[in-house]
């Protein structure tokens, strides 16, 4: 009995503990609202008064890249009062996928492969911005390719806020000066140009396409810029909706002249053990050793954020275009990304944020504080601090075509699955494995074949 | 005690404890509702966290179980084991039972991201099957299945009766557990630096160091087949000895005494007393500890995950699951592969099941 | 136990020494293999991100003055992250429920599956150890979207009951697997007048069981402390609620692999388990079931 007894006091002591607890945090007082302020008067609202609201943003950039994109935002929120939160995750695919089809979406998320998106506008949970912005509008804020890529089953599936430019070869200044290497032109003269230091004892590339999960992405982004240099623009989109197979003469190509850089020996630092085995963040560091172990590293706008300390681009690294392969095909190919931003719901203080969105003032802090390239039309020039981000931007502008990044429009069983999978199996095992065995296996896994 | 008393007393009890859990569901409602409030100050939720998540559990246990204690006799008896296993029943079908008949249910159907289920039919199976990548990914965990158990728990047995008889045992025991208490990203760190090969400069991986200064080539580890597998392996023993050890070593613990001294008087060496005395002893905790790293090994992914991602033919079955579910949205298949791992695992499960069911 | 006392005392003959030394020596060789590959590690969080991608730490080591090029940087950035603190104390807030509630959970539920007779015991039973076998992953779609439904997401409730669910079928095992040993003689010696099953499980099977409690314990904590998964998804990650495991995650950036982050990041959360292994590593005393069957 006296157990029984022990117990009873166990039971009301837990119970006195939680009850003063909760007494002492009875009902909250509201937080007090600061000065009255208009709320009314900007561009955004349509003169109502949101402030207080919350709008929730959910992406794949963290870090950094998160804060900018809070600072950028700073104009909105003191304008009308209403809280943009922005939480964001390296598992952004794991994620969104769990919270859209779990049924708590954010009110928008930022997605760095609009194939992802794709798939939620198939699935119907993807507002149609047509229904928010007339066509004049988005016309008047973007070129009519970017507003093409973000139409996906007849809706307008998200807006643009962020893009990068990927035809881009990076390379050391100080020693092609020294070695008195002349900048390419042409897709000969960089053939040339990589004999020629061949020839000198230099190694001419540095190639890493580990990614943990997503490794191969490198490879596809190879294949594809590759692909807008040897074969109509019109091959390049069919091939990207799966009307075009990779099985086919064009893509083949695409291969083979990837192959004439990546597997001719003493092209590569490292070889092919290096291309499979090198994380892509670590492969530029070659250009950087002295003498540097490689010359030129072919990776997109975002890949200074992975220089290391100390070295500033434009003094110590510059970049030059990727050379046109055939001028009468493509005159001057560009192939970017960029981050889609889909919506999911539908209330006043998310359409503000939206139209802001949709304004290139809303990158402008996002812009000048750097490597950031805004695909909207009212950005201004002047805003990059730079003139190596001001070229970035130039080379969107002057591009002729600009095209996606194929693999992330294409179904995630290829874009983020075989493509992906089957390159790195293909270089890993290069010459054992037949082109032709791994252009069909990636054939083989789309979706509905 | 007259009957009339022993009445009086067991309405007050019932009454009591009717209340005291009338009070216990007012209670958790009211806590789930402030802890939810994310604007309630910070210290306070934890306070409220810790008293309910901590307390409030025995508090259900133990009303519970006063409230069986009023029963007549005979009701209250077969009553009583509900108390001890209701609790556990309800997590178990919440959390495993109701989600995986929904994956076996989807596992039937095609079912994208974004899509619903549809086509009723074997298709998933049939494409697991007819995929070469499941083959190799089955050789793989059949490799893992093997090597693992037998080299974590066999090492993990030998240290818990070796450090049984050193002076510095807690030392010993805490540098074998130290690679569990790292988490998974910075485990994998460390074993990058141990496989990796540098493209140009100087060898930074342990394994090439050691091969460089030997006057050897360096070697990309992880892409030479089939060894990456076992290098895999490797990491996946590391991290798992320690777990082996400490249930091992707790095991080992329990051997009485006067059991050791009695064979040892009779003559035997330390490795017939390890042999005939120890192991016999603890072969259920054995037995518990090998299923336990069997199962491990087979829902593991994030070792693949991180250092190859199945690349260079060292793909699993988990990671297959992971990528098709997660990467490229493909649930059904993945729930496929889900039901495969199930099946895999059945001779394992009822092998456990007819050995615990007769103690 | 008077007779290990005894063996003690006793002066040790030569070949007992030489067979000390050679158990020493066994030790030390599996404890230096099995802590090279941390040691690396440990070295490397203190050097700068450069150096580390010049030079292998065991150079470091034995030059340590010319090559190491120290620094504690490293540390630095991850200690003065914004809201770290806070993110320890969620961890806590985390772990301690989620390895309690689990364990007595489980505890009660062995003990009824070890010594009580009730109509579907057996299929319990089955459940349990059948279940073990579940991905973790296949059961997140699904709960989060009753966690949606009975807004349970994003709280801490929830995530203590996930941990909870995914962590009882081992914790029932592996405690079933020790209650279910203890000798019949002891459990029904303790059959005087007044005792219940409850009494019973509080004052002997519970003491009894220490080892096996404390053993899981420490793995369930473990688990917890480092998960990722579990967190991102059913807690998510919004600083005030966030885990460590979330922000070291966002520390090392979104493309990226800021590993000289993690080593630093990874020995300063390997704290907190220490602690607990520690503490908990005094339980596994020998001879705690059978010195109680004697007495």
């Amino acid at each position: 009995m006296k157990q029984q007894t022990t117990m009873r006091v166990a039971i009301v002591a837990v119970l006195v503990i939680a009850a003063t607890v909760f007494a002492a945090c009875g009902p909250r007082t509201e937080q007090a609202t600061g000065p009255a302020r208009d709320f009314t008067d900007n561009p955004w609202t349509d003169g109502q008064d949101l402030s207080g609201t919350t709008v929730q943003i959910f992406g794949a950039f963290v870090d950094e890249d998160a804060r900018r994109f809070n600072r950028s935002m700073q104009p909105f929120i003191e304008a009308t009062g209403i809280n943009v939160v922005y939480e964001g995750s390296g598992d952004f695919e794991s994620l969104i996928t769990v919270r859209v089809e779990g049924g708590s979406p954010p009110d928008m998320a930022a997605f760095p492969q609009p194939g992802l998106l794709g798939d939620f506008v198939a699935g119907g949970q993807v507002i149609d911005l047509n229904d928010w912005f007339s066509m004049d509008y988005l016309q008047q804020q973007y070129d009519q390719s970017w507003l093409d890529m973000a139409t996906m089953d007849g809706i307008m599936a998200g807006f643009w806020h962020r893009a990068n430019v990927k035809s881009l070869v990076w390379y050391p200044v100080q020693a092609w000066e020294e070695a008195g290497y002349q900048i390419p032109e042409t897709w000969d003269e960089l053939m040339e140009l990589s004999r020629q230091m061949v020839a000198n004892g230099h190694t001419p590339w540095s190639i890493g396409i580990e990614s943990a999960g997503a490794t191969g992405w490198v490879g596809t982004d190879w294949i594809e810029d590759i692909l807008l240099r040897v074969a109509p623009v019109e091959v390049y989109d069919a091939w990207v909706t799966g009307d075009h197979r990779f099985d086919s003469p064009e893509v083949r190509r695409a291969f083979e002249v990837m192959g004439e850089i990546w597997f001719e020996p003493d092209f590569v630092v490292g070889g092919i053990d290096a291309i499979v085995g090198v994380p892509f963040g670590d492969a530029p560091n070659a250009l950087f050793t002295n003498p540097p172990a490689a010359w030129m590293h072919r990776q997109a706008s975002f890949i200074p954020a992975f220089f290391p300390d100390g070295v500033q681009v434009g003094v110590d690294v510059d970049f030059f275009y990727l050379p046109p392969i055939d001028t009468d095909i493509a005159p001057r190919p560009v192939l970017g990304a960029g981050d889609i931003y889909g919506v999911f719901n539908d209330r006043p203080e998310v359409r503000a944020l939206a139209r802001f969105m949709t304004q290139g003032v809303s990158t402008r802090a996002w812009v000048e504080a750097g490597g950031f390239v805004s695909p909207h039309r009212d950005a201004d020039l002047a805003w990059y601090p730079t003139d190596i981000d001001r070229r970035f931007a130039e080379i969107i502008a002057n591009a002729d075509p600009f095209r996606f990044d194929g693999s992330d429009l294409m179904p995630g069983p290829v874009g983020a699955g075989s493509f992906w999978s089957e390159i790195t199996n293909y270089v890993n095992n290069y010459p054992n494995v037949p082109l032709q065995q791994t252009l069909r296996n990636i054939d083989a896994s789309w979706p509905g074949r | 005690m007259s009957d009339a008393v022993i009445q009086k007393n067991r309405t007050t009890q019932v009454l009591l404890s009717l209340g005291v859990a009338a009070v216990l569901v007012v209670v958790f409602a009211w806590s789930f509702n402030f802890m939810r409030a994310a604007t309630a100050p910070r210290f306070l939720i934890a306070i409220v966290a810790m008293v309910v998540g901590v307390g409030g559990i025995w508090a259900l246990f133990l009303t519970a179980d006063h409230l069986v204690a009023q029963l007549p006799v005979r009701l209250r008896d077969r009553v009583r084991p509900y108390v001890f296993i209701t609790p556990a029943f309800l997590v178990l079908l919440v959390y495993i039972i109701y989600p995986t008949i929904r994956t076996v249910y989807i596992s039937f159907f095609d079912f994208t991201r974004g899509g619903t289920p549809q086509n009723f039919g074997l298709q998933n199976y049939v494409r697991a099957f007819t995929d070469p990548a499941l083959l190799i990914a089955l050789r793989n965990n059949v490799l893992w299945l093997i090597f693992v158990p037998l080299f974590s728990v066999s090492i993990g047995l030998v240290i818990a009766v070796l450090v049984d008889r050193i002076r510095w045992e807690k030392i010993a025991k805490s540098l074998i557990f130290l690679p569990m208490a790292i988490s998974f990203v910075g485990a994998s760190v460390i074993w990058r630096f141990i496989y990796y090969r540098a493209p140009f400069g100087a060898q930074i991986g342990l394994l090439n160091g050691i091969v460089v200064a030997l006057g050897g080539e360096p070697v990309g580890w992880l892409r030479l087949e089939p060894w990456n597998n076992f290098f895999l392996i490797v990491i996946m023993v590391w991290l798992q000895t320690g777990f082996a050890m400490v249930i091992l070593s707790s095991a080992v613990k329990g051997v009485p005494g006067s059991l050791l001294e009695a064979a040892r008087i009779d003559g035997a060496g330390e490795i017939r007393v390890f042999f005939q005395v120890i192991v016999p002893f603890i072969s259920g905790a054995i037995l518990t500890v090998t299923t336990t790293i069997v199962i491990l090994v087979l829902k593991v992914f994030d070792v693949v995950f991180v250092m190859t991602s199945g690349r260079f033919n060292t793909e699993v079955i988990a990671n297959m699951m992971f990528n098709q579910m997660f990467i490229q949205g493909t649930y059904g298949r993945g729930a496929a592969l889900a039901v495969i791992i199930f099946i895999a695992v059945t001779p394992v499960m009822i092998h456990n099941i007819r050995k615990l069911n007769k103690a | 136990m008077a007779d290990t006392l005894t063996i003690h005392a006793r002066k040790l003959r030569p070949e007992e020494i030489t067979s000390k030394i050679l158990l020493n020596l066994a030790v030390i060789t599996i404890v230096v293999l099995w802590t090279i590959p941390t040691f690396g590690l440990l070295v490397s969080s203190f050097r700068t991100p450069q150096a580390i991608n010049s030079t292998g730490w065991w150079v470091a080591v034995a030059r340590p003055f010319t090559e190491g090029n120290w620094s504690l940087g490293n540390y630095v950035r991850v200690l003065t992250e914004d809201r770290m603190g806070t993110a320890f104390a969620n961890s806590l807030l985390v772990t301690i429920p989620a390895t309690v509630i689990p364990i007595t959970i489980a505890a009660f539920a062995a003990y009824g599956l070890a010594w009580m007779n009730f109509l579907g015991r057996r299929l319990l039973f089955i459940l349990v150890v059948g279940l073990m076998v579940v991905p973790l992953q296949t059961s997140l779609l699904p709960l989060f979207r009753l966690y949606n439904d009975v807004g349970l997401a994003g709280t801490f409730l929830g995530i203590w009951l996930a941990h909870t669910g995914f962590g009882l079928p081992l914790a029932t095992y592996l405690l079933y697997g020790y209650i279910a040993q203890i000798p019949r003689e002891l459990i029904e010696a303790s059959e005087v007048d007044g005792t219940t099953p409850m009494t019973k499980f509080i004052y002997l099977v519970l003491p009894v069981s220490v080892p096996a409690i404390a053993s899981f314990a420490i793995f369930q904590f473990l688990w917890v402390w480092n998960d990722l998964l579990v967190a991102l998804i059913f807690l998510g990650t919004r600083v005030e609620i966030a885990v460590v495991t979330t922000r070291l995650s966002e520390l090392v950036g979104s493309r990226g692999q800021a590993w000289h982050v993690l080593t630093a990041g990874a020995f300063l959360t390997m704290i907190m388990p220490l602690i607990v292994f520690f503490a908990l590593q005094r339980y596994f005393v020998r001879g705690m079931m059978a010195g109680s069957v004697k007495g």
